[in-house]
């Protein structure tokens, strides 16, 4: 099953590759991780998205609780909470296509912060299936590139990830 | 005070109250080594090569229970001790290694010996840091012991650019008096709660099993362990890593379990139906075929390290905690109830285990003139009175060592266990001297073994570590020769080595003494001459029999019932 696990983590040299070179040393597989400092600048937090058994997912986070590094952690999945990823994606848009990358943009809630003669570029924020889903509404043809910030995770409610 | 980072670094190993350190010196720690030469507290023992160093500070560490510390130069300096280090972590074993590093400046650049030491090391490390600002040394040598040694024990690197150890440059010096790490804190009492459902379990049981290991060495809870096992009359096993912690001459010892280990244990576990694992880890050398594992049984596992829970079994009751503790809470909990074990199962259970034992399943030859190499450490433990030190390297001696010295205490048991390292044994046993200079020390090894660190044979020299080396020369890489003749129909692919070196030559040349013993009659008279030299390291050269095999053995991925015992013995099914 797929889980996102919220952490925070030491904001040091390195934090970054305790926890990448806990994934590859044990065979667990990332589909994606975010990092970036808090407001507590000796803080960073991270999201990280993996999936594997029950089991795997228990040695996962278990292993991650014992890096020196990480002081805290949640298992998002466990209980009800947002997800978010950015996108942009460039796109060939050219005559008549235009307006219509326009519409579709409009209708996912993207926004258009770049535009040439020829292109666009398009900022999606969203659940992972909905940036999926806008991708796939696009012509294949008109993508040029894309960038996924992957996904960024919070638990709703009162409670919080903090020290 | 005063101190540049050099001085710093060893005023520091003083505070720690650090009595040895090993070492090699080389460019990025010439600041250090030259703080190291004006004081006389912190003796350094000069190795022969960065890999001894780490298993003679190693050696220290478990046989004491205080951390080894190491000082390495950078590069190759470095990377030659990432073996030592990669076996103190498997085992768990409490190590701090400073490594010099090239100065910050050129950090990144391939500088002359510079490699990414906190890189290279991340993976077999509890921790490591590089240390960027003369101002914070201290702090980091204290967080680094203070890490090593606390919860699931384990190495620590410490690497330290060469141009914040400038002797030109001095700082006030203070060492923290205590550190604390928000991201850190290991567990140390069991859950109240979990600790009841425990009892519930053992108090029930009608075939209970104990399977305890390293932990409650590394604990020192072989006091809380006797304690418990004698108050309930249940079986215990240990693993290689747990031997001495129960006695292995007290009335509730089944043996070691595992791979080779005894019938009896193996049997037990395999059908008892309450598991009590105490500070052990499931390895696979112990589980079998995982699938099989204790069908029966529900399981309760203490470890201080939750990611040791559960691991590869999952078990039905997880206490995190100190063993020590837990036990304590265990005995008191079941002393202050009115329940007790049940007394007639426990005859019924222990009769079973009477009729394995009966198989006798260690048994070996005894009638020819070649040497047999059970009947060697036999021979030691009884010349030794069941009370030396003892190290030994990796292969079959290894496992006869574990299984005919018998040990009563911990720390007694020396060896690699996780990482399987060749090569450790020597430096091992100098460490091990250097901390007990009163107690005999013995190395077990093998002729291949003891040729990955020979070097170390100087280093015994030139501090007066006198080492009784018992070398099990069967001529074979006797391990990998074994695993050949049953899994590749004894097609021997480079287990042969076919030029061993005259190592009585080879002892004298280093200025040790040489013995070789050839017939079974003279094993007990070149013993007890070896023992008399009190103040030499003599290097005894056993010629054993080559074909002999370690049995019992559970062949990989065969379940603890599954064993192959001897050849010519009785077939212990019909007995049991
Ligand atoms: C050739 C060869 C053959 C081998 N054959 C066998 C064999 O037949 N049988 C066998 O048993 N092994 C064998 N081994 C060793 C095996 O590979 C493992 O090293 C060993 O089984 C692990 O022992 P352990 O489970 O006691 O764990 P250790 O590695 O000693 O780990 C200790 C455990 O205790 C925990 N712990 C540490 N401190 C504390 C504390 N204070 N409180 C609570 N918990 C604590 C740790 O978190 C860890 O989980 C063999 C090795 C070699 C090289
Ligand atoms: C550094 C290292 N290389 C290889 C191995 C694999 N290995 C395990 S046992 C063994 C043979 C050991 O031979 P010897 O020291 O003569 O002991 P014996 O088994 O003959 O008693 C080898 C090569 C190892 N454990 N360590
Ligand atoms: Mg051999």
């Amino acid at each position: 099953m797929r889980h996102i696990i919220s952490i925070l983590i030491e904001n040091e040299a390195g934090a970054l590759s305790r926890v990448s070179g806990l994934f590859s040393a044990r065979g667990y597989n990332i589909e994606s991780l975010t990092v970036a400092p808090t407001q507590d600048p000796s803080l960073s937090r991270m999201t990280l998205v993996t999936s594997g058994s029950d089991e795997i997912i228990e040695q996962i986070t278990k292993q991650l609780n014992k890096l020196i590094d990480v002081v805290k952690l949640i298992d998002l999945s466990e209980s009800s909470h947002i997800e978010r990823e950015l996108m942009m994606v460039k796109v060939r848009a050219v005559n008549g296509a235009r307006e219509e990358i326009k519409r579709l943009a409009d209708i996912f809630r993207g926004k258009i912060i770049d535009v040439t003669p020829g292109t666009f570029v398009i900022e999606i924020t969203g659940e992972k299936s909905k940036v999926d889903a806008f991708l796939s509404a696009l012509a294949e043809d008109s993508i040029i590139e894309v960038v996924r910030t992957g996904a960024s995770g919070i638990s709703r409610g009162d409670r919080g990830l903090t020290l | 005070m005063e101190l540049s980072g050099a001085e710093i670094v060893i005023q520091c190993l003083k505070d720690e109250g650090v009595e040895y350190i090993f070492g090699y010196p080389g460019g990025a720690v010439l600041h250090i080594y030259d703080a190291l030469f004006r004081q006389e507290d912190v003796k350094h023992i000069l190795v022969r090569h960065e890999q001894g160093a780490t298993h003679a500070a190693d050696g220290y560490a478990r046989s004491t229970g205080k951390p080894g510390v190491v000082l390495v130069t950078s590069g190759p300096g470095a990377t030659n001790a990432v073996t030592g280090i990669a076996t103190a972590y498997m085992d768990s074993i409490p190590m701090v290694v400073l490594s010099g590093q090239v100065p910050l400046p050129v950090i990144g650049s391939d500088a002359f010996q510079e490699c990414d030491t906190v890189g290279i090391t991340r993976p077999c490390v509890k921790h490591n840091f590089l240390v960027k600002d003369v101002h914070k040394i201290a702090e980091t040598i204290k967080k680094a012991f203070y890490i090593a040694t606390t919860g699931r024990p384990g190495p620590v690197v410490v690497d330290i650019p060469k141009d914040i150890t400038d002797p030109r440059v001095k700082i006030p010096y203070e060492y923290p008096r205590s550190v604390s790490l928000r991201s850190y804190h290991p567990s140390t009492k069991g859950h109240r709660w979990q600790i009841k459902k425990a009892v519930e379990l053992l108090l029930s049981a009608k075939r209970p099993m104990v399977y305890s290991g390293g932990g409650v060495v590394l604990g020192n809870a072989s006091d809380e362990l006797t304690r418990l096992v004698d108050l309930l009359g249940f079986p215990i096993t240990n693993t290689l890593m747990g031997l001495g912690a129960y006695p292995a001459t007290g009335q509730h010892f089944v043996g070691m379990l595992g791979m080779h280990g005894t019938y009896e244990a193996n049997m037990a576990m395999h059908d008892c139906d309450m598991l009590l694992a105490i500070g052990a880890r499931f390895d696979d050398r112990v589980t079998g075929k995982i699938a099989e594992f204790c069908p029966y049984a529900k399981i309760v596992h203490i470890d201080v390290d939750p990611a040791s829970i559960s691991k590869t079994v999952r078990v039905d009751v997880p206490i995190v905690g100190e063993v020590a503790s837990v036990l304590t809470d265990l005995c008191d909990m079941i002393q202050s109830g009115e329940r007790r074990p049940d007394r007639e199962a426990l005859a019924t259970w222990w009769d079973r285990i009477s009729h394995w034992q009966k198989v006798d399943c260690l048994r070996f030859d005894r009638s020819g003139t070649v040497i047999k190499p059970q009947f060697v450490v036999e021979q030691l433990y009884e010349a030794t009175h069941g009370d030396a030190f003892i190290t030994s390297d990796v292969g079959q001696h290894q496992m006869w060592a574990a299984q005919f010295y018998k040990f009563d205490k911990p720390r007694r048991w020396i060896n690699s266990g996780g990482l399987g390292t060749m090569g450790f044994g020597l430096p091992a046993a100098i460490g091990v001297k250097l901390a007990h200079p009163d107690s005999e020390v013995c190395c077990i090894t093998g002729e291949a073994s003891i040729q990955m660190c020979i070097q170390e044979l100087a280093t015994a020299l030139q501090y007066r570590t006198p080492i009784k080396i018992v070398n099990l020369n069967n001529g074979y890489m006797g391990m990998v020769r074994q695993w050949q003749e049953f899994s590749y129909e004894s097609r021997y692919s480079h287990s042969y080595l076919e030029t061993i070196p005259d190592f009585v030559k080879l002892a004298e040349a280093y200025g040790h003494v040489g013995m070789r013993i050839e017939k079974a009659a003279d094993v007990r008279p070149a013993l007890e001459e070896a023992l008399k030299l009190k103040d030499r390291t003599v290097f005894m050269d056993f010629l054993t029999d080559p074909t002999e095999n370690v049995y019992p053995m559970i062949e990989a991925g065969k379940a603890h019932n599954d064993m192959r015992l001897s050849p010519g013995m009785i077939d212990a099914r019909e007995l049991a």
